[in-house]
């Protein structure tokens, strides 16, 4: 292997690493808030990625009827609970509005976009639209009544999800898989690397992101108090937060950040349904090296994974997955020899 | 006297079959500090929990401003003007003293909170010293300032302290029973449930005593203070 391959090699890492780190911020998030080890973030980016490539190719993603039959469930669970707690008109107005008024709207936007040329701007705005939303929705229909539950509770309730989903989107994308065309012809050669324009925009989206990230987190009020429910749930319902509200915030930056990862996957490989799953378990590979909980650390892992990922690609690609997945177990049992186990307390 | 501001009638809570609390009734009238002392396991923080929300009614009501509480969670509560400074203190531990008193006025609008900040930064200055430093590092008088502090940015109309001298020196805890002293000033009500039940008596205006989930004797507080049986079961340690 010379010192050009090596490069290459790197940059395709890199590249991808970046794509996992966002994968596996969103993940440390969901669990830092709601305890829910969040096996469905991948197909958030295999709904993303294909939602994009179906605008890109001038039609209507299946995704509108996804957010549509979701908030028809959420709007049944909310009515049914509200009917339950003798609280029907004073909720109504709030349930009509973010179960039917806000999912119609952004299903109504989208139905207007498809078709009419846009742009990749509009479509990468109509696919975080139409996403976006879902995250929210599966955390009320799935999460929110079981919120109390353990962590295991809520990891088998993940897989269930996880499985619903990628039916779901056999029945609304159909099996054949899908391209999104780049999002720019651009090419820099540096020295022997030949950098696309679509790999400068995988950089460019993760900086950013994280960076909004952080600043939500550091600086806003609803940022800081994400922050204060994953730290003290019992604290934070004592100064007002609504953890169900924390929730479903979670839910939908993770939702955000799958779709922005999907739309950014799209025009590099070929995304079918259950794409998404693997390209998930990647960032979850990330999330359970720096513990489920350190930010900066599940970053670097993504790193270390994509560039592990790149290499067994190239020195032996039929175990490629099987070595990205073994990178979890010294991880594993370092961790299980440093700490003392400790039993969940409830 | 005028309505009570908060009314407990009745109450009964119960883990599954055991009744922690049964039958209690107490009022707080506005800018009036109550308390309730008894020996550990007496049910005092179960009642306060329960009045949160944080935990459920068997039996029983309570009302807030003559508002029934039943259908309302914790974050309602909030809203109302009620608030719990809980035993365990339950501070955002990685988070900075300013950003703990930032999220106790989560409800409040923006311009009210960064008032009410500057007040209790007056109140307590030694919060206003470690502003910048995370609440987790803080010695245990200072996190039961900070956790105080931040249950004032709601602008409570009542507030339910749970055993604030607990572990605290002696310096400290004349500290915090001077700080409930002032917080009546301000015509805040004070709901008071401690074991130092001499510091507690001299502090309250009215005093009831729970004993394995019942209210045993209640009454003024320089009365129960008074009173030979009282002082031989709960002050005689302290």
């Amino acid at each position: 292997m010379d010192g050009t391959i090596l490069l290459f090699l790197l940059q395709d890492g890199i590249t991808n690493g970046a794509i996992y780190a966002l994968l596996g911020l969103a993940l440390v998030l969901v669990f830092a808030v709601t305890r829910v080890i969040f096996i469905p973030q991948g197909e958030f980016v295999a709904f993303g990625a294909l939602t994009y490539a179906l605008f890109e190719a001038g039609r209507l993603p299946g995704t509108v009827w996804l957010l549509l039959a979701f908030a028809g469930l959420a709007f049944l669970f909310d009515l049914v609970e509200a009917i339950r707690d003798r609280a029907l008109a004073a909720r109504l107005p709030r349930v009509v509005f973010f179960d039917l008024a806000v999912p119609g709207l952004l299903a109504g936007a989208a139905v207007f976009v498809a078709g009419r040329g846009f742009g990749p701007a509009a479509h990468f705005a109509a696919t975080l639209a139409l996403v976006g939303p879902l995250g929210p929705l599966v955390y009320r229909v799935a999460f929110r009544p079981i919120a109390g539950a353990s962590v295991l509770t809520l990891l088998i309730t993940a897989v269930g999800v996880h499985l619903a989903l990628v039916g779901l989107g056999l029945v609304f994308f159909g099996a054949e898989g899908l391209r999104a065309p780049a999002m720019s012809d651009l090419t820099l050669a540096v020295g022997p690397l030949l950098v696309t324009g679509q790999s400068l925009w995988v950089y460019a989206v993760t900086i950013v992101a994280v960076a909004a990230l952080w600043l939500f987190f550091e600086r806003s009020l609803w940022g800081k108090a994400l922050r204060a429910t994953a730290v003290n749930r019992l604290g934070a319902r004592l100064v007002g937060i609504r953890t169900g509200f924390a929730g479903s915030l979670a839910f939908g930056l993770a939702a955000i950040v799958g779709a922005l990862s999907g739309v950014l996957v799209a025009p590099m490989t070929t995304i079918y349904y259950d794409t998404g799953f693997l390209i998930g378990l990647k960032g979850f590979v990330a999330a359970i090296i720096a513990g489920l909980a350190s930010w900066p650390l599940t970053a670097a892992a993504a790193f270390a994974v994509g560039v592990v990922e790149a290499f067994a690609s190239f020195f032996a690609s039929d175990l490629k997955e099987i070595v990205v997945f073994m990178l979890i177990l010294p991880v594993l049992m370092w961790r299980s020899l440093k700490q003392v186990h400790v039993e969940e307390e409830d | 006297m005028s309505e009570a501001l908060l009314d407990i009638d009745g109450v009964a809570v119960a883990y599954g079959k055991v009744r922690a609390v049964r039958g209690v009734s107490l009022r707080v009238h506005a800018g009036e500090i109550v308390t309730v002392i008894g020996a550990n396991g007496a049910g005092k923080s179960t009642l306060l929990n329960a009045t949160m929300g944080a935990l459920p009614i068997a039996e029983g009501c309570v009302r807030f401003a003559g508002r029934d509480l039943a259908r309302l969670g914790v974050e309602e509560r909030v809203g109302l003007g009620l608030c719990l400074v809980p035993e365990r203190r339950e501070l955002f531990s990685t988070m900075t003293v300013e950003d703990n008193l930032v999220l106790g006025g989560f409800r409040a609008p923006r311009a009210v909170a960064r008032d009410t900040i500057a007040e209790v930064y007056d109140r307590f200055p030694r919060l206003k010293e470690r502003r910048d430093q995370l609440a987790g590092t803080m010695s245990g008088g200072e996190r039961q300032m900070l956790a105080m502090g931040r249950a004032l940015m709601s602008r409570p109309k009542l507030l339910m302290l749970d055993e604030p001298s607990l572990g605290l020196a002696p310096r400290i805890v004349a500290d915090i029973f001077r700080i409930v002293a002032d917080l009546r000033a301000t015509g805040v009500a004070v709901l008071l449930v401690e074991q130092n039940a001499r510091a507690a008596l001299a502090a309250a205006d009215h005093g009831h005593v729970m004993e394995l989930g019942e209210t045993v004797a209640s009454g003024p507080a320089a009365a129960l203070a008074a009173d030979d049986r009282i002082v031989e079961s709960y002050l005689g340690f302290h």
